[in-house]
């Protein structure tokens, strides 16, 4: 159920400016990796890489390699809607569909697709995937209910149902905490915990605690100035990384004494 | 401990409010109103008498509803102060500016309706002016006429303004859609009467001249008609929120699916408020119409073959060419104008109806 990404020599460009430069990584499977940098360094941009995302942005395109288990995402052939299907994204801000209810906007992988699901099927993926988010229990009454309506943190773990329930390979995260409050925080963190089992999962985050409370590795992406390409770091296991980081500048952000 | 105990003692000396300000009383902009009217109508009253003529009851309500903007800023600023007085001035003039708008509308209602309800009846409803001369007939022809060409312009338009209106949101890039825009605007300005020769000469390339058929109403209601519905679904897509698209994207779901099941469906109250707006645009529309459908007196159901009737031309027809009496032709007219409106205005009723049942539901 998971897969082992491995990044080489890869540039991101929008247009003509480099935005992220020569990032070479590897994320092992069923492992929490965490993003972490300042504002604008490329973290978010260099995570939308990991299954095409990027290229809903008019302009931006990528140099290098993106190899999934082996499979180049970048080779030209590479259809991209596939990649998303094995590589589900959570937003920074919830964004459940506002048309559909609960309960279809947990289905929203299949039914978009076209493709048919009995019912007792759909309701079984639902509850599977409604569980697998800790979501359960609070919305098990009002699935007919509309998404909408829904808390900040009920919506985020709602999106992360949906991602969940098209069954992915990959879950990435950019900030997925960063509209919500602590015990919604505390929630999604749990749950990224469990996630873990069955999943690889990347995760954009500006809160330090959090990137050290659920990652295993982190990877510390840095900018050299304003208009200059972000590039990455270091990248070690998460201990290292706040602990005793090998490079000035990590040791510097993670401290708090950067700038 | 002592100072605090001490406040409550100076608080309750009788000291003013600092931050209270002279203040006309609630009454007071209606009693200026009424006294300003009054004042006028006195005028008006006075002039009436010299003059012997009958007392003008639009002219007193005019004047004095003009004599009321100058009183009351004047009233507010020796009371209150100039920002409120100012406050006072702007609230008089839109609100003037409003009542001013409303008059010729609810003018017309009246009209339109007083003069239509005398040959608003069964027969006009259910007879064509087939071998009618006089009294009598009916303009069942020309509603079957309006509803015919008004919803083949409908199954035109809808379909490429709203395909257009996607192509320009969800893939038109660079120049191409630049160019579109640009002749999009250009359309909604062309003045209805070109795009009724248009469409008649259009025909008479391949029909021979003369023809006139309601497909040909119909195709130059559509050249009005695309271009709102371009402009109108193009906003509403675009008010669509990226995050939406992105989040079915990232389930793995192609572009086209997350137009159609997304994207449409998000904005479609929007989309279907717009599309009504331009159906009530096009369908009063009367020079197109009488070059490209022409008029008759007979019911056609056969958009591609013969003239079509329909309201407005039906309206212009009764009145251009009134017989013996002309009363009747004019009567007819009128409840021809009164129809259009109804319809008109049913139409703008569904469009809202359908707006509220399709937009996206909130609530827990």
């Amino acid at each position: 159920m998971s897969k082992r990404i491995e990044v080489r020599d890869l540039n991101v460009y929008y247009s003509k400016f480099l935005a992220v430069e020569g990032v070479n990584l590897a994320i092992e499977p069923r492992s929490v990796t965490a993003f972490i940098g300042p504002s604008g360094c490329g973290k978010s941009t260099f995570l939308r890489t990991l299954n095409r995302m990027h290229e809903v942005i008019p302009g931006a395109r990528v140099e290098g390699e993106v190899l999934i288990d082996g499979n180049n995402l970048y080779d030209p052939d590479v259809d991209p809607v596939l990649v998303r299907r094995q590589v589900g994204m959570v937003f920074q801000r919830p964004n459940p569909f506002p048309t559909m209810s609960i309960k279809e906007n947990v289905l929203a992988g299949v039914k978009l697709n076209n493709k048919r699901i009995s019912k007792s099927d759909a309701d079984e993926l639902v509850e599977r995937s409604l569980r697998g988010a800790n979501l359960w229990n609070e919305v098990k009454d009002r699935l007919d209910r509309p998404g909408s309506g829904l808390s900040g943190g009920q919506q985020q773990r709602l999106c992360i149902a949906r991602a969940i329930a098209v069954s992915p390979e990959v879950i990435l995260m950019d900030e997925p905490c960063s509209a919500l409050d602590p015990i919604s925080t505390l929630a999604i963190e749990d749950l990224i915990e469990e996630l873990k089992l069955k999943y690889t999962i990347v995760i954009v985050t500006h809160n330090m605690q959090q990137a050290s409370r659920v990652s295993d590795r982190t990877a510390f992406f840095n900018i050299a100035g304003t208009g200059k390409p972000g590039n990455l770091i270091e990248y070690d296991d998460t201990t290292t990384i706040f602990s005793n980081p090998s490079v000035q500048a990590t040791e510097d952000y993670v401290s708090g004494r950067f700038g | 401990m002592t100072v605090q105990t001490e406040r409550p003692v100076e608080a309750a000396a009788p000291i003013s409010n600092s931050l209270t300000a002279g203040r006309l009383p609630k009454s007071a902009p209606w009693t200026i109103l009424v006294v300003a009217i009054a004042v006028a109508a006195a005028v008006f009253g006075v002039v009436s008498i010299g003059t012997g003529a009958g007392f003008n009851w639009g002219g007193a309500l005019f004047v004095g509803a003009l004599l009321y903007i100058p009183s009351i800023w004047l009233f507010s600023t020796l009371v209150e102060g100039r920002r409120r007085a100012m406050d006072r001035l702007v609230t008089a003039l839109v609100t003037g500016a409003f009542l001013l708008a409303m008059i010729p509308l609810v003018s017309l209602a009246i009209t339109v309706i007083t003069l239509g309800a005398a040959r608003f009846d069964a027969d006009f409803f259910s007879m064509s002016m087939r071998n009618v001369t006089g009294e009598g007939g009916g303009a069942l022809h020309a509603i079957i006429g309006t509803l015919f060409i008004t919803g083949a312009a409908a199954i035109i338009s809808i379909p490429v303004g709203l395909m257009t209106s996607i192509y320009l949101v969800e893939y038109g890039r660079g120049r191409l859609a630049r160019g579109i825009t640009f002749f999009v605007d250009v359309m909604t300005g062309i003045p209805s009467i070109v795009a009724g020769l248009f469409a008649y000469s259009l025909f008479a390339i391949f029909l021979g001249p003369g023809t006139r058929t309601g497909i040909a109403g119909a195709v130059a209601l559509s050249l009005l008609m695309i271009p709102v519905v371009v402009r109108s679904s193009e906003e509403m897509l675009r008010l669509v929120p990226n995050e939406l698209r992105e989040a079915a994207f990232a389930l793995g779901v192609p572009k086209w699916l997350t137009i159609v099941k997304v994207v449409l469906p998000t904005s479609i109250a929007g989309i279907t408020t717009g599309i009504m707006l331009s159906i009530a645009r096009v369908i009063g529309e009367t020079a197109p119409l009488l070059i490209a459908a022409g008029f008759t007196a007979s019911v056609n159901y056969n958009l591609f073959s013969d003239r079509m009737q329909s309201l407005p031309v039906y309206v212009y027809t009764q009145y251009a060419n009134q017989g013996n009496p002309p009363e009747a032709f004019l009567d007819r007219a009128w409840a021809a104008a009164l129809t259009l409106i109804l319809i008109v205005m049913a139409l703008n009723l569904i469009a809202r109806l359908v707006a509220r049942f399709f937009a996206p539901k909130f609530g827990r």
